[in-house]
């Protein structure tokens, strides 16, 4: 547990730790949370927060989110921006899993229009959205059209029939992102990934089916504006990512990174998951090339299922997709380095800015943002726990503080084998379904995994963002089924 | 058992110790606490297909890295899951090299209960080194 006293409040959910902490550190680190969720962070954040603020170039503050628990290298909910000419670039601000992220589609359907076919729905998810250790994509690709689709993202996608224009526009950097070049990924990492197209993974990756009940709308307007625009309306969320190729890409180049950023750059980090170069060396470069191809990889894996889910709802309705108002909100990344253009102190400069389990969070005028959402804001993707609940949040222009960053999900307070010994998967199914959640899953042991209690109070988090003005609530989703790997 | 989960290293992913008298031993169980996080009864992957492998790294904690990434490769590559048939660890020219023998069979939710991925092995507290008994080993693996 952390010791208050080892920051400075700035505001009701805000606390600093300066820089006087730990020698090297260049700015101070600054956490987002409310008090109890606090006082409830791991001593390893403000170790790693702490880290992060000794890399070269980075810019104001280390943040983490309010969400944020311990990990490697950068904690999870770590975000820092670092100057594109003399900052580094560390894949250990990315993580593994590059481009984990949300995606959330919305029906014109109502919770009575889905319950009597809910479980059909759920089994039918389950058994086409492949999921769990080992499992096969539902596209065969050779390694070549691999290539081009890590190049091309969603892109890819639509030009081989499985994305509408417009799930393009309502994805972050419209689903492709720039410079990708396959030739700097391994071949390695590519007999990794090509087979894994549209598989949904393990662990904490799922697929939710939710509903809106009228009193978990906080702001009617801008909920309208996101396509929630009925009472009981039900919801599709899900939550994966580049799969085995991004895990690849970036333990290849950890491992490039730890071998020259001494000798050749004279850097030393005190966790080798913070290895660093240069972002403008060739390194760097190569990395920043490769990281965009797994950036791609998981908006085209998401893309995949999302067109998976619009089959499965339109064999069991027997409705076109686009007649069941199957259309994409949004999707949002959560493990990436991008480049973007932000006001220091009066002055524009363009930052590397990582995040690690951190959501991007534009506000309103942007111009990365899509003509539909250039007005309200960037929507934000918030996953809580299968138990608990979720949200649809809305990028303010306030959340300029943290260079628009905000949190991901509800963040684990239990570690795996604790959830395990105090959770059984079978029994927490059926208490699930007796709650109105039904679950399948490929294995009850990895169920367990993800019981509720082992998160924090996703309510907690997403009111501490909203505290400290890095985002605002517009929606609460209920979980009603749910696809776990 | 030669390898053991610990709780306070980590909250969201998995951490480990294995210990060894010999490398060649620790290996085998830095291999086993691996694989089980992903199959816990090892017992049930049968030894029908093999794959030889060969690393060579100067220093024995990354070789032990690339050797438990090679496991998780297979995983995704070929869907296989693969035990530790054989492994010799040899050192000369500054340098260690790895020769192994790996058994197993392809992941099938029917036979296996196969409870959730690793996605990495991460560098974070990763720690090779020679105790009075043997050889010790920390990895935390990412989930």
């Amino acid at each position: 547990m952390v010791q208050i006293k080892t920051a400075k409040r700035i505001s009701q959910a805000l606390w600093e730790i300066p820089t006087s902490y730990k020698p090297g550190m260049r700015v101070p680190a600054r956490i987002y949370a409310g008090e109890k969720l606090f006082e409830q962070m791991e001593d390893g954040i403000i170790e790693q927060i702490t880290n992060v603020a000794l890399l070269p170039g980075i810019v104001d503050y280390a943040f983490c989110m309010p969400d944020g628990h311990w990990g490697y290298g950068f904690p999870i909910g770590g975000a820092a921006a670092m100057d594109t000419r003399d900052g580094v670039i560390s894949p250990g601000g990315i993580g593994f899993d590059i481009n984990c992220g949300m995606r959330l589609l919305r029906t014109n359907l109502t919770y009575d229009e889905v319950k009597p076919k809910l479980e059909h729905l759920v089994d039918t998810l389950y058994k086409r959205v492949p999921a769990g250790v080992g499992a096969k994509g539902i596209v065969r690709l050779s390694k070549d059209d691999f290539c081009n689709l890590v190049e091309q993202g969603s892109k890819w996608c639509h030009k081989n029939g499985y994305a509408w224009q417009e799930d393009l526009e309502r994805t972050e950097h419209s689903g492709c992102i720039q410079p990708a070049d396959s030739k700097k990924c391994t071949q390695k990492a590519i007999e990794r990934g090509f087979n894994q197209i549209g598989t949904l993974g393990s662990g904490n990756h799922y697929l939710e089916i939710q509903v809106v009940r009228p009193e978990n709308v906080f702001d009617k307007e801008l909920a309208q504006a996101f396509g929630i625009d009925r009472p009981d309306q039900v919801v599709i969320m899900f939550h994966c990512g580049s799969r085995g190729f991004g895990h690849q890409v970036a333990t290849d180049y950890l491992q490039t990174f730890l071998k020259v950023m001494g000798p050749k750059y004279g850097l030393n980090m005190p966790d080798r998951e913070l290895a660093c170069t240069p972002f403008q060396s060739p390194e760097g470069q190569d990395y920043f090339r490769a990281m965009n191809c797994a950036i791609n990889m998981a908006f085209a894996n998401r893309q995949m299922i999302a067109h998976r889910i619009r089959e499965v709802f339109s064999d069991i309705f027997h409705k076109d997709p686009h007649d069941l108002g199957l259309e994409q909100v949004y999707d949002v990344a959560h493990n990436t380095a991008v480049i973007e253009k932000h006001s220091v102190r009066g002055k524009q400069r363009e930052l590397l800015v990582h995040r690690k389990g951190a959501t991007r969070a534009f506000g309103p005028g942007r111009d990365e943002l899509p003509p539909i959402y250039r007005k309200t804001g960037q929507p934000i993707i918030i996953g809580g726990s299968m138990e608990t609940g979720s949200y649809l949040l809305v990028g303010i222009e306030s959340g300029d503080q943290s260079f628009f960053t905000t949190a991901h999900g509800s963040g684990r307070t239990m570690s795996r084998r604790q959830a395990k010994r105090q959770f059984r998967g079978d029994k927490l199914q059926q208490d699930m379904k007796r709650r109105g959640i039904y679950v399948r899953c490929v294995s009850h042991a990895g169920l367990a995994e993800e019981a509720g209690p082992a998160y924090k109070d996703i309510d907690a988090v997403v009111e501490s963002t909203a505290q400290a003005g890095i985002s605002k609530p517009v929606v609460r989703f209920i979980p009603i089924g749910n696809v776990k790997g | 058992m030669p390898y053991t989960y610990l709780d306070n290293l980590t909250t969201a992913d998995v951490a480990f110790q294995a210990t060894g008298e010999t490398p060649e031993e620790m290996f085998i169980s830095a291999a086993q606490a691996t694989m089980a996080v992903m199959v816990p009864d090892l017992d049930s992957i049968d030894n029908l297909q093999t794959r030889r492998i060969y690393l060579k790294d100067d220093a024995i904690d990354m070789l032990l890295f690339q050797f438990l990434q090679e496991l998780i490769f297979f995983k995704d590559a070929e869907s296989l899951l693969l035990k530790v048939e054989s492994v010799k660890i040899e050192q000369g020219n500054n340098q260690y090299e790895l020769s192994a023998e790996l058994g197993g069979e392809a992941a099938d939710p029917d036979k296996h209960e196969l409870v959730v991925d690793v996605k990495a092995v991460t560098l974070h507290k990763f720690q090779v080194a020679q105790t009075p008994d043997g050889w010790q080993a920390v990895v935390i693996l990412d989930i």
